[in-house]
């Protein structure tokens, strides 16, 4: 068996020229080699050879049924198949035939390879990772005299006022980050954070998407049955139409939601008197990470939001009953005006959605 | 309004099937709401799915077997509504959408439904094992008086908030939905790119690392 093996490994690698074979070129252990069915048995190779064969074959068949697949199967043809259920023919036809044409040309090559093609383990050769002893010194040469030449350690004054221009640079960089949280100029971002356009008379329009605004007056106490949902949004978001950047920001501070419980189910609110007959609004976005929410469950009076699952009860203040959420859902005061629409009595008395550095 | 006989055909299978959960009289019990005022449309929404009578106390009454002829369901909900008016069974004129417009009903489906149902229909989970069901199987019918009646926790939308227009128009949204197909096949509840880049980091790596291990094993 040990002649075997040597016959099996190449010449050895000879590198450092003085005729001894630096250590790791060898495999540590003698590799054993078996010989394959196909190796010993000529039935076996041809039979691999057939197997090799058909496949390319089949490649050759897939791709004519492909050609007929495309011009004959309808491509608005639906058929069911278990799994995948109802699903485009042609789609299916096309894919599974372009696929195995392609699958079958890389399996029989594969195949060919693993089956037909010599068999004899081979030791790679690899060169030294490390430089030569005269590679070394001239590059350590050509970066003293670079220095040397270019007077970096001789101009000091050179040297230090690069290097405070290297560190500066970088400076804009850091202070183009406020520009995440400053819109408006000379305003406090905590301010804009903690304001929306809710104010005291401000009447409440059900968002109805891009038209929100054109016809509507506004809602009527009686048009919100008990366990109904409205999303609702300021009058003034009519008079934003126009500025979409503005809208947009309004829409993602203001956005409310108006639900309407059984009074005698409204365990607590934000403050005395901050419903109407049971007409209760809160804000629509979320306090953990700002996501706007409207799943309410008009039974448990929950509110929960899709993203991470915090859940706020409604009929008890919008208190945080699960989730990471860390502040209740804030209250807007409502009331009836004149002309019996609801509106705001005031804008929201804590600052809405996520947590922010000067909320303290 | 049903005929007199219907309402007391509607009063005598009350009271066999439903009275044990809703009371004798409909006025409710520690097993089951109230059906004074819930009016006919919450009737049928109810019975004609299959959601009630309920097999089993649960988070919540799931879709199933319709047991009630359309007779038998037409006969409860007109008792019912006698009891109190309450939301009706949506006429034929309500629910025609085919002249709605499809891209509006998208806009309020986003605003209203989507945050339940999935911006696609196919669902979602609530709180403790509730969910908002699948809307690919619902009749607009059946969705209408969802809307209207608010079924076990989803809100009421009302005509006075959601204009018989605008929900003619979700009709005609979830409509089109339905009769998306899916050409490519396994929708995977259409929930998205998140839910195919699992069945692509799973399945096919799976697949990619068993014909890497082929590759590599050597031939006997």
């Amino acid at each position: 068996m040990s002649d075997n093996i040597d016959a099996n490994l190449p010449a050895q690698p000879e590198h450092s020229g003085d005729g001894t074979v630096k250590p790791g070129y060898l495999p540590v252990a003698p590799i054993e080699h078996k010989p394959r069915v196909t190796d010993t048995d000529p039935k076996a190779a041809r039979r691999a050879e057939r197997q090799v064969a058909s496949m390319f074959a089949l490649s050759m068949i897939l791709v004519v049924v492909f050609v007929i697949a495309y011009v004959t199967i309808d491509v608005t043809a639906v058929v069911y198949v278990p799994v995948l259920g109802e699903i485009g023919a042609s789609n299916l036809v096309l894919g599974l035939t372009f696929g195995g044409a392609i699958f079958f040309i890389g399996a029989g090559a594969i195949q060919w390879a693993k089956k037909l093609m010599p068999d004899v383990e081979v030791v790679q050769e690899r060169h030294s990772m490390e430089s030569s002893t005269s590679e070394e010194t001239e590059a350590a040469g050509n970066y003293e005299r670079g220095k040397e030449e270019s007077g970096f350690a001789r101009y000091k004054i050179i040297r230090r006022s690069l290097l405070g221009a290297m560190a500066l640079f970088p400076i804009p960089l850091i202070v183009m980050l406020r520009d995440l949280w400053q819109s408006e100029p000379g305003q406090n971002p905590a301010e804009i954070l903690s304001s929306t356009s809710w104010n005291d008379g401000m009447r409440i329009v059900p968002d109805i998407g891009h038209d929100t605004g054109e016809n509507v007056q506004g809602i009527r106490p009686e048009e919100i049955p008990v366990g109904g949902l409205v999303s609702a949004l300021p009058m003034s978001i009519k008079d934003l139409k126009k500025d979409a950047v503005a809208n947009m920001r309004d829409r993602g501070k203001s956005a409310i939601i108006l639900v309407r419980m059984d009074p005698e189910e409204i365990r607590s609110q934000q403050g005395e008197g901050w419903d109407y007959q049971g007409i209760l609004a809160y804000s629509k976005i979320c306090t953990h990470v700002g996501c706007p929410i409207a799943l309410y469950e008009h039974r448990t009076h929950h509110l929960l939001c899709p993203c991470h699952q915090s859940t706020f009860d409604l009929a008890d203040s919008g208190d945080v009953i699960f989730g990471p959420s860390a502040r209740r859902m804030p209250q807007l005061p409502i009331r009836l005006d004149e002309e019996g629409f609801l509106v705001a009595q005031s804008d929201f008395q804590e600052p809405i959605g996520p947590s922010f550095w000067e909320r303290g | 309004m049903g005929s007199q006989t219907q309402v007391e055909e509607g009063k005598r299978l009350f009271l066999e099937g439903c009275s044990s959960c809703h009371g004798i009289d409909a006025q409710g019990s520690a097993n089951g709401p109230s059906l004074i005022g819930v009016g006919a449309a919450s009737v049928h929404f109810q019975v004609a799915t299959g959601r009630m009578p309920m097999a089993a106390p649960g988070a919540q009454a799931p879709s199933k077997e319709v047991i009630y002829t359309d007779e038998q369901i037409a006969a409860m909900s007109a008792w019912v509504a006698s009891l109190a008016p309450g939301p009706a069974i949506p006429s034929a004129e309500q629910l025609d959408f085919a002249d709605a417009d499809i891209a509006e009903g998208g806009v309020l489906f986003r605003i209203n439904c989507a945050q339940c149902h999935q911006a696609a229909g196919g669902g979602g989970a609530l709180t403790q094992g509730k969910y908002a069901p699948s809307l690919m199987d619902a009749t607009p019918q059946e969705i209408y008086e969802a809307m209207l009646t608010g079924p076990q926790n989803m809100p009421v939308f009302s005509d006075e908030t959601l204009p018989v227009e605008e929900k003619q128009q979700i009709l005609a949204y979830i409509d089109s939905l339905q009769e998306a197909s899916s050409p490519g096949g396994m929708s995977l509840g259409r929930l998205g790119p998140v839910v195919e880049g699992l069945f692509m980091w799973t399945v096919v790596f799976a697949a990619l690392i068993a014909a890497a291990v082929w590759i590599g094993i050597k031939a006997r």
